[in-house]
C-alpha cells in the first residue's frame, strides 16, 4: 500500500462516512496539537534575534532588509516611508529619537529627512538565519556538550543493555531459592520516584568520588527495572530446549547467554535501547546535581544555563533545542515498530 | 560406542515420584528404544541419562564411569529433540558447527566434517538456510546432523519422528536406522509409537508409570509379553483378552489350562475361523483393506474381540461366525496380569 493510499483510506467504499469526518477531524486536531509548537520551534530557531523578539510574531523567519550606504560604517535598515503627499519611497534610517527617525535616500545619502516612526514600515524578506547554527559550535563550547551527551547516552545505554540482559537471563532461566523474591524487589523499586532517591544517590556518588565525572552519570542509572522486567518477559518466550541443546553442545552457560540467549532477546534488546537512549539523552535531574563544571555539561544543562538571569540569547537556545531533539527524532522514525511492539508486549510506558 | 548401565535411578520431582528405581544395561554399538503411553517418564528418564536432569538417587554410568556429577555438557553424548531445539538465528551450517566450535575444534576441521554430515544427510544444498525456511523432514536431518558432527558416544533420541507426517515418519526410521548400522554408534531412542520400537530397536523397554516392565528384543516382547500391559502394548492391532471362563474347561489343543490361569491372550492375526471353533464371535464391523480384513466384534458377554483374516472376506456386520483358538499363540495370565 502506498503511503498515499494509506493516508486517504475511508470506511465508506467511495464516500466519506461519518466516521471518516470525525476520525480525520479528530486526527487533524491532534496532529496539530502536537505537531504545531515542534513546527513553531523550528521555524524560530531559523529568525534572527530581533526577528524572534518581533510583534506580532511571524510564523516564517522574516527579517528586515539593510543596505550599505556610503559614509556608514555599519548597514542601514531599510523602511518604505510615506511623506505628506501619501508619496512612498524606500529609505535607510540613520538613527531615531523617540518616535522621529532620520532617514536617508540611499541613492542620495546627504539629503537627511526627518520621519515620524509611524508613517514608515520596515521593508522585510524572507531569511533563514542559519548562523543560529553555525554559530554554535564556535561560540559556545557546543562541541564538548554535544560529546558529553553522546558519550553519556551511548555507553550507557550498552551497559544497561549488557546488565539488564545478564540479570533477565538469570531471572528467566534459572531455578533458584529466591528468585521470585528478587524479581519482585527489582520490579517494587518502580514505585519509588527517581527524585526520592535523589540525595542518598548524590551521597554515594560523592563519596565514590565520582562527582563531576561522566561516569557519576552513567553507573548509577545502567540497573533499570523497567529493563530487567522486559528483557525477562522476552526471554521467557525462548524455549528451554535450545539452552538445552547447547548445553548438549558442550557451550559454556556465558556461551548461552551469549551466543544463544542475546541474539534471539534482539527485539526486546532493540526496545529497551530505545528507551534507554531517550533516558538518557533527555535526563537532566542526575546531570545536574553530578556535574557541576561547565566542561562536562551535557545538552540539556547547557540549554539550561543558556537561560541566564539577565539575558537570555533566544535565537542560540532554540537552535541548541531543535539540535537536541534530532536524535530522539531519528531514533523514534527508524525504530518506532520495535517501539510498539515493546510496549505492547511488554506493557510498560 | 560406549555402554550405558543405570542402576536403581529414582526422579522425584517434589513430592511426585516419576522414575522408581530404573535398572538398565545397555551394551556397545546397541539401538534401545524406550516405548511406553505419555506420562510414563520415558523422556524424564532420557534427560536423566543426557545429564539435563540429575536423579534423586542412583547411579548413571557411561563406559562404567559414574557420571552423576559430569555436566550434560562434559558427558559425551548428543541429543535430538522433538522440538527439534535448532538454534533459529543461525543458519544450517552454524547449528551444526555450533558444538564443534565449544570445542575448540580448529576451523578447517569443523568445515570437514560438517561437510562429511552434510553430505551423509543430503543436506549441502541447504547449508546456507536459517531452520525456519526448511521443511520438517530438513529440520529433522538438521537436528541429527548436529548430533553426528561431534561423534557422540552415546546418541539420544526424544520422539524425534513425531511432528512428521506418517509417510516422511516410515522413511526417516529406515534412515535413522541406516545411520545407525554405518556409524555403529550406541543410541537411545524414546516413542510412544510401538511401531516405531518394533521396527527400530535392537532392544525395547516398555515403561509404564515409572517403572521397567519388560526388556527385550522386539520379538521376545511380542511373543512372549511378561504381563497384560506388554502385551497389550506392543502389536498392532491390540491382543485380544478373553475371561478363562469363556474357554472350555478341558482346555484348548493338547495342553491343559494351566492352574491360576485368569485371563487368555490371543492376538488378532492368529485367530482363525473354523466352523466347528470352541467359541462364537458376534462380528459388528468389517474393516476390508484389501490385504487383509479386520474384524470387529465381541464373543461371550460382550468382551471386545477383533481378528485379522488374510485376503478379503464375504462376512459382513451382523454375522456370527465360530473361532478356531490355536493353543500354541494363546498366552496365558493370572490375575495380576502376569504370564504364566
Amino acid at each position: 500500500m502506498s503511503i498515499a493510499t494509506f493516508l486517504t483510506r475511508t470506511r465508506g467504499r467511495t464516500r466519506f462516512d461519518w466516521t471518516d469526518w470525525l476520525s480525520y477531524i479528530y486526527l487533524c486536531v491532534g496532529l496539530f496539537a502536537m505537531f504545531a509548537p515542534v513546527v513553531w520551534l523550528v521555524m524560530s530557531s531559523l529568525k534572527t534575534e530581533s526577528a524572534i523578539a518581533q510583534f506580532p510574531p511571524t510564523f516564517l523567519p522574516y527579517s528586515q532588509q539593510s543596505v550599505q550606504v556610503a559614509g556608514h560604517d555599519k548597514p542601514l535598515l531599510l523602511f518604505t516611508t510615506k511623506d505628506g503627499q501619501g508619496n512612498t519611497r524606500v529609505m535607510a534610517q540613520v538613527r531615531r529619537i523617540g518616535i522621529m527617525a532620520t532617514m536617508i535616500d540611499p541613492a542620495n545619502p546627504a539629503t537627511e529627512i526627518r520621519v515620524n516612526i509611524n508613517d514608515r514600515k520596515p521593508v522585510t524578506e524572507l531569511k533563514f538565519a542559519l548562523n543560529n547554527y553555525t554559530d554554535l559550535f564556535g561560540k559556545f563550547n557546543f562541541g564538548r556538550y554535544l560529546w558529553n551527551s553522546v558519550f553519556i547516552t551511548v555507553v550507557a545505554t550498552l551497559l544497561t543493555l549488557l546488565i539488564n540482559s545478564m540479570a533477565a537471563f538469570a531471572l528467566s532461566k534459572y531455578q533458584f531459592r529466591g528468585q521470585k523474591a528478587v524479581f519482585l524487589l527489582i520490579i517494587a523499586t518502580l514505585m519509588i520516584p527517581p527524585t526520592i532517591i535523589l540525595v542518598p544517590v548524590f551521597l554515594v556518588i560523592n563519596s565514590v568520588g565520582l562527582l563531576n565525572s561522566l561516569w557519576g552519570v552513567i553507573l548509577p542509572a545502567i540497573a533499570t527495572p523497567t529493563g530487567v522486567f522486559l528483557l525477562r518477559q522476552y526471554m521467557l518466550t525462548i524455549p528451554d530446549e535450545l539452552l538445552e541443546a547447547a548445553r548438549m553442545d558442550h557451550a559454556s552457560e556465558w556461551r548461552i547467554y551469549w551466543r544463544i540467549v542475546l541474539p534471539l532477546s534482539a527485539p526486546a534488546l532493540a526496545v529497551l535501547a530505545i528507551f534507554s537512549v531517550m533516558w538518557r539523552w533527555n535526563d537532566f535531574l542526575l546531570p545536574l546535581i553530578v556535574l557541576s563544571r561547565a566542561e562536562f555539561f551535557t545538552l540539556q544543562l547547557a540549554l539550561n544555563s543558556f537561560q541566564g538571569e539577565l539575558n537570555t540569547q533566544w535565537n542560540y537556545l532554540l537552535a541548541m533545542t531543535v539540535i537536541t531533539l534530532i536524535p530522539i527524532t531519528l531514533v523514534f522514525a527508524f525504530l518506532q515498530k520495535y517501539i510498539t511492539t515493546g510496549i505492547a508486549s511488554a506493557g510498560v510506558k | 560406542m560406549a555402554t550405558l548401565e543405570l542402576a536403581k535411578v529414582v526422579k522425584r520431582f517434589d513430592k511426585t515420584t516419576i522414575l522408581h528405581g530404573i535398572d538398565l544395561a545397555v551394551g556397545h554399538g546397541e539401538f534401545v528404544v524406550f516405548v511406553g503411553p505419555s506420562g510414563c517418564g520415558k523422556s524424564t528418564l532420557l534427560r536423566v541419562i543426557a545429564g539435563l536432569e540429575a536423579p534423586s538417587s542412583g547411579a548413571i554410568l557411561i563406559d562404567g564411569q559414574n557420571v552423576n556429577d559430569v555436566s550434560a555438557a562434559q558427558r559425551g553424548c548428543a541429543m535430538v529433540f522433538q522440538s527439534y531445539a535448532l538454534y533459529p538465528h543461525m543458519t544450517v551450517y552454524d547449528n551444526m558447527a555450533f558444538g564443534l566450535e565449544n570445542l575448540g575444534i580448529a576451523k578447517a576441521q569443523i568445515q570437514a566434517k560438517v561437510g562429511a554430515a552434510t553430505t551423509l544427510l543430503r543436506l549441502d544444498e541447504l547449508m546456507h538456510r536459517k531452520p525456519t525456511q526448511l521443511s520438517g523432514g530438513q529440520r529433522q536431518r538438521v537436528a541429527i546432523g548436529r548430533a553426528i558432527v561431534r561423534e557422540p558416544k552415546l546418541f539420544l533420541f526424544d520422539e524425534p519422528l513425531s511432528n512428521l507426517d506418517a509417510e516422511l515418519r516410515v522413511s526417516m526410521r529406515t534412515e535413522i536406522r541406516d545411520l545407525h548400522a554405518r556409524l555403529g554408534a550406541t543410541m537411545v531412542y524414546v516413542t510412544h509409537d510401538q511401531v516405531e520400537a518394533m521396527t527400530m530397536a535392537d532392544k525395547i523397554v516398555v515403561l509404564r508409570a515409572g517403572r521397567v516392565e519388560q526388556v527385550g528384543a522386539p520379538l521376545d516382547l511380542y511373543n512372549k509379553p511378561v504381563n497384560t500391559f506388554v502385551a497389550g502394548f506392543i502389536g498392532s492391532p491390540r491382543m485380544n483378552f478373553l475371561p478363562v471362563a469363556l474357554l472350555p474347561a478341558q482346555g484348548i489343543g493338547t495342553g491343559p489350562i494351566p492352574a491360576g490361569t485368569h485371563t487368555v491372550g490371543l492376538r488378532p492375526e492368529h485367530a482363525a475361523i473354523g466352523a466347528d471353533g470352541p467359541i462364537a464371535m458376534k462380528v459388528a464391523q468389517v474393516e476390508q483393506l484389501g490385504s487383509t480384513s479386520l474384524l470387529h466384534g465381541t464373543v461371550g458377554v460382550d468382551t471386545p474381540f477383533e481378528m485379522v483374516c488374510n485376503g478379503q472376506t464375504m462376512i459382513a456386520g451382523g454375522d456370527t461366525i465360530r473361532l478356531e483358538l490355536p493353543a500354541q499363540h494363546l498366552h496365558y495370565f493370572d490375575k495380576d496380569g502376569l504370564r504364566l
